[in-house]
């Protein structure tokens, strides 16, 4: 492990590999790893991209990659699909698109599935992009579904949020879920060679106007992806926003809200894992969940029993 | 909790354009549980190793009905060694003569060969049981 580690700090496409798979299989040694690169993570600016099935996420991200790299710029990506509810499989077909940067040395590609995070972004992407920065990348970019819960999850991972859209052809952008309206940073009409553009670019827009007093005002970017066209524009719009994050110290104060969600979240975890390892071992469960079930006990009073027969919350200091 | 997944790269190397086989591989080994990356058409035996290095699958499996699967099998079963992916197996299928098969597999380059007679039952069931 510590080796692994080692050899990803020293740029090491495969120990990067297998250091993602680790977190993805939640492997017990996670923490050790995840323990061992954070000092070496916080550089990467991550960006998240998300949008409809089809919409065109993929070939936007391939022409980014492009003109992104152009700059020198040493990149990640993640491209989350969703597993099968049906199978516990998974087809990842992301990388259809990126084929082009398949050798490029400074460009990473991971596919991911969903697995058990119910279409959310899981907890496995979170440290996925952990392992990246640490890598060395300076750039990340996370691909996912916007279904469910993954566009709203996304916004608390990326620096920079963009919604992909395509110029819909009747009722549109009223249409929109509430939500999608709120997170992104930059919405992107990609597909623009589609009849419908220029109306769902003004509808955007108009939606955008009726706020006020907003910190930062998304631009609305009409693209043709398979052309390459109004690539350049999403690219010069990520840079001005992290501009505008980083002057306004808005940055900083994501940053420092992700960190205290992380560290809630990780005490929360090992309160739940311990707990229960230590309950399991005490308590045949199934015995007790029975006599719930027939009414010769109640589910609180047999949550208070549990809890008082672990020592868990009685070590002081 | 998650647990470990089989992962499998699905590519099509070589000129040929045609992925309908590849793609109901993909979806069989989808419903068998496993999570597929499927990259495409017209691949480069350098761009398959380096996929399935930075995607770390135990599983490659190549659809090659070009006729050339004598050059890109060994030349990617090469470059996976070069890797050090020696543990990755590497499966075959496609319109392959019964006498090439045997020396695919003879000379340690494919683990198994299929051919369009054979069951997407028994592709699934031959990778599955080598990760039991
Ligand atoms: N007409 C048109 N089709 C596009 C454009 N961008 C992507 N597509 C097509 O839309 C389909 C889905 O693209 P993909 O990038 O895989 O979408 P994703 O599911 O959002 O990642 C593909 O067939 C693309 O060729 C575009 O700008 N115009
Ligand atoms: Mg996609």
């Amino acid at each position: 492990m510590q080796q692994l580690v080692e050899e990803l700090l020293k740029g090491n496409r495969r120990a990067a590999a297998r250091l993602i798979t680790l977190v993805e299989n939640d492997d017990r040694r996670k923490f050790e790893l995840l323990q061992a690169i954070y000092p070496h993570t916080g550089h990467a600016y991550v960006v998240g991209i998300t949008g409809a099935p089809g919409a065109g996420k993929s070939s936007l991200v391939d022409r980014l990659l492009q003109v992104i790299r152009a700059e020198g710029l040493s990149i990640g990506v993640i491209a989350v699909d969703p597993t099968s509810p049906f199978s516990d499989g998974a087809i990842l077909g992301d990388r259809i698109r990126m084929q082009d940067h398949a050798l490029d040395r400074e460009i990473f590609i991971r596919s991911m599935a969903t697995r058990g995070s119910l279409g959310g972004l899981s907890r496995a992407t979170k440290e996925a992009i952990q392992v990246l920065d640490a890598f060395g990348k300076d750039l990340v970019l996370v691909e996912t579904v916007g279904v469910g819960q993954s566009e709203v999850d996304i916004v608390k991972t990326a620096d920079t949020t963009i919604v992909v859209l395509t110029p819909a052809g009747g009722d549109s952008v009223q249409t929109l879920k509430a939500g999608i309206m709120e997170i992104a940073d930059l919405f992107v009409v990609n597909k623009a060679d589609l009849p419908g553009v220029d109306r769902t670019v003004t509808e955007i827009n108009m939606m955008l106007d009726m706020k006020n007093d907003v910190p930062w005002r998304p631009a609305v970017i009409p693209t043709v992806s398979i052309r390459g066209e109004g690539i350049e524009k999403i690219w010069s719009s990520i840079k001005e926003h992290r501009h505008h994050l980083e002057t306004s110290g808005r940055l900083a104060e994501a940053r420092l809200r992700r960190v205290k969600r992380e560290l809630t979240e990780q005490v929360e975890y090992l309160v739940k894992s311990r707990f229960w390892e230590e309950v399991k071992e005490k308590f045949f469960l199934g015995e007790i969940f029975e006599k719930i079930a027939r009414r010769e006990k109640d589910p609180y009073s047999s949550a208070c029993e549990l809890l008082d027969s672990t020592n868990f919350f009685e070590r002081k200091s | 909790m998650n647990r470990r997944k089989i992962r499998v790269l699905v590519a099509k190397p070589g000129l040929d354009g045609h992925d309908r086989g590849a793609r109901v591989v993909a979806r069989a080994l989808r419903d068998a549980g496993m999570e597929v990356i499927y990259s495409g058409l017209h691949q480069t035996p350098e761009q398959v190793v380096e996929t399935a290095l930075q995607e770390d699958v135990e599983v490659v499996g190549l659809s090659i009905l070009s006729g050339a699967h004598m050059t890109l099998v060994p030349k990617i079963k090469r470059l996976l060694v070069e890797n050090s992916m020696n543990d990755v197996l590497l499966v075959v299928g496609g319109i392959i003569p019964e006498e090439d098969a045997a020396a695919l597999i003879a000379g340690g380059f494919a683990g198994q060969v299929f051919t369009p007679g054979d069951s997407l039952e028994k592709i699934c069931n031959y990778i599955s049981s080598n990760f039991e």
